[in-house]
């Protein structure tokens, strides 16, 4: 019987991983349900409290994704707790009684491509390197586009003349990659979509207001975790930009470079994404940006730590930052009178300017 | 007949009610107890405030609603201005002080800092996931000692060496407190230290990484409090600003934000009259299952909201099919 894989929900990515274990591995895909608060209080009522919320959400996610029929789980490694999910979580979903295969990809060093391909063997014993390979490039590229049209978003969604009309063009072309069977048909798809976006009507102001999002890896990415916090801002009239997403994050990410252009603010290396995070905020002060949003879920101690620094480079900038801190809370209104009085605060200052 | 302007404060404990003139000057101001009904606070209010306008040459023609019920409120009284908390006592406190650099504010369950140069917000910041050195927090300590919350800073400004509490949690410092007062630590030097003990909180949290200038403004609820204002003078080495009616910051805030939006729209004292129900709906098409919160004016639909996305988007028409 053929197996059904799962990956926890994060973002839109499910898109091209579905791809890549369809396509490559010739494996059944199941995408977990959107999430929701079930999602949540499932993840929450079987994991230990002090966890970082993003692990609470990927077991919730799994054990949605269980009940839509996957038996078999793949989780990441991390330069983090997150390196720590997948034990864990396969643990915690067996000692649930569920029968399922678990694939901890960070068992697998990533540096040595043959662990990686050991791994993949567990998922199927007899994939096709040379299908995996042209899947996964393809799947990269998947995800590449998704995220150059995510920034344009960001950039006009706030002008939209008529609401909604960004939205419904993403919406299209998350169907369209979908059902892509090559590099090829991603490409059309890409392209055909950002022809739409160009087309749509936007009301853009010649000095709009800009802010940037910076944090943690999982929060940032995933609008459910931040409770959509870059559109509820975006919609007040904004550019929203943020440098993290999965293809800079794996493919832009220069340590080195970055560690030179901090090093007035931080010698060390924290952990994680706090480096770039610290990198993204600093260049965005200097770049005269209107204010900073730094989200983080509730405990994740690199982001903890880059708290103090980003501290020093909003007195130094004089560029106000919010902080919000993420944990299984639902309630909206909390966070919806802070970025308010964030938005006040910044077209304030820019009409003292 | 002149124009006037209403702001409406409606926080979880009080509401309050401020009318001015175009010169910003107080024509009206009421407060009394939300007693966790908004709307019956809101008409109570402006019941009050119609009675205090009576025989008055003026007419208000634009309102602003503020505080964690303004979306309601600001719907019942058609609001020009629905404005966060935030914003509004930083309009309020600088048309009162002009110089203010920064406001400290503690409530019931927040506590967050503005801070101001020139006359604009410049930084902000607000407690997160958790009320640890609010309000509440004192209460709740001042029934343990078996004071009451009022008399709590007179007591504590008897007292010449404060115990020091344990201030990072409101858990944690319950146990040491009643550690201290074990080991014969006295109530004045408890209840001192308890203040201390908000102080230290408010500035490790909230106030972290902040500059502090003076001239400092406290508000909140917390503010009547003299033993936190006290040791906040000590901890910041300013001296700290109480407004006899700073508790009306919020409401003429927002009157004047009112003024300022130029926006103008009928307003009758007579909805005091009005009957405005509210009624809460699960939405249900899926797990999110949204609370949607419909507003009726005399059983007519008037507005909703709650749902996180289209899929729960209320029209008139679909409430009414439900409703029948």
């Amino acid at each position: 019987m053929k197996r059904k894989v799962t990956f926890p929900h994060f973002g839109d990515y499910c898109i091209p991983l579905e791809f890549l274990v369809t396509r490559g591995l010739e494996m059944d895909y199941v995408i977990p349900p959107p999430m929701t608060k079930r999602t949540l209080e499932l993840g929450t009522k079987y994991s230990p409290d002090y966890v970082c919320a993003p692990f609470k959400y990927n077991l919730g996610s799994y054990i949605e994704a269980i009940e839509s029929g996957a038996d078999m789980l793949v989780q990441t490694g991390g330069a983090c707790r997150l390196g720590y999910y997948g034990e864990l979580h396969e643990q915690i979903i067996r000692d649930l009684g569920y029968e399922i295969d678990f694939v901890n990809l960070a068992r697998a060093d990533y540096s040595k491509p043959h662990t990686l391909i050991a791994e993949f063997k567990k998922v199927n014993p007899d994939f096709s390197i040379k299908k995996v390979t042209a899947a996964l490039l393809a799947a990269v590229k998947m995800a590449e586009y998704m995220d150059n049209t995510d920034d344009f978003i960001r950039r006009n969604i706030g002008f939209e003349v008529e609401n909604g009309s960004f939205e419904a063009a993403k919406s299209r072309f998350l169907n369209e990659l979908r059902k892509c069977n090559n590099k090829k048909d991603v490409l059309n798809a890409y392209q055909r979509c950002m022809d739409t976006m160009k087309k749509i009507p936007v009301n853009k102001p010649k000095k709009p207001l800009k802010v940037a999002v910076v944090g943690e890896y999982y929060t940032i990415m995933d609008p459910f975790s931040n409770h959509n916090i870059e559109r509820e801002m975006a919609k007040m009239g904004m550019v929203i930009r943020r440098w993290m997403n999965l293809s800079n994050s794996m493919f832009h990410y220069t340590e080195k470079e970055i560690a030179r252009k901090i090093y007035g603010y931080s010698k060390y290396n924290m952990g994680a994404t706090s480096m770039s995070t610290i990198d993204v905020a600093l260049s965005c002060a200097k770049r005269g940006y209107d204010g900073i949003i730094h989200v983080k879920s509730f405990g994740c101690t690199p982001e903890m730590d880059a708290i103090p620094v980003l501290q020093n480079i909003s007195s130094d900038y004089k560029i106000p930052i919010l902080y919000f801190s993420f944990d299984s809370q639902t309630g909206d209104t909390g966070i919806q009178t802070r970025l308010e009085a964030f938005y006040d605060m910044i077209v304030m200052r820019k009409n003292a300017k | 007949m002149k124009k006037a302007y209403l702001g409406i404060d409606i926080g979880s404990i009080s509401t309050k009610g401020v009318i001015i003139d175009s010169d910003n000057n107080v024509l009206a101001s009421e407060y009394l107890w939300t007693e966790g009904n908004p709307i019956e606070a809101t008409k109570k209010l402006i019941g009050v405030l119609a009675e205090k306008m009576r025989g008055k040459e003026y007419k208000v023609v634009s309102v602003g609603t503020t505080g964690s019920a303004r979306k309601l409120v600001g719907v019942i009284t058609g609001a020009c201005v629905v404005k966060n908390e935030i914003t509004a006592h930083a309009i309020g406190t600088t048309a009162l002080y002009p110089d203010v650099r920064t406001i400290f504010e503690i409530g019931g369950q927040d506590s967050k800092i503005i801070l101001i140069e020139n006359g604009i917000v410049v930084d902000y910041a607000m407690n997160t996931l958790c009320a640890a050195g609010t309000g509440s927090f004192l209460s709740s300590q001042a029934s343990r000692l078996g004071v009451a919350v009022e008399e709590f800073g007179k007591i504590a400004l008897t007292s010449s060496n404060p115990t020091p509490i344990a201030a990072r949690c409101t858990v944690f410092a319950e146990s040491d407190l009643v550690h201290k007062a074990q080991i014969g630590h006295t109530k004045q030097d408890i209840i001192a230290g308890l203040c201390k003990a908000v102080v230290t909180n408010y500035l490790n949290n909230v106030g972290k990484g902040k500059k502090i200038n003076p001239p400092i403004v406290f508000q909140g609820g917390v503010s009547k409090n003299v033993g936190v204002i006290k040791a906040f003078e000590d901890a910041t080495g300013y001296p700290v600003i109480v407004d006899e009616n700073g508790h009306l910051t919020g409401a003429l805030g927002v009157a004047i934000l009112a003024k300022r939006s130029e926006s103008e729209k009928h307003f009758d004292f007579d909805i005091a009259d009005i009957d405005f129900k509210t009624k809460g709906i699960t939405c249900g098409r899926c797990a999110n299952n949204c609370e949607i919160i419909c507003v009726y004016e005399d059983d007519a639909l008037i507005d909703a909201w709650g749902n996180k996305c289209e899929k729960g988007a209320i029209s008139t028409k679909s409430i009414r099919a439900k409703a029948l």
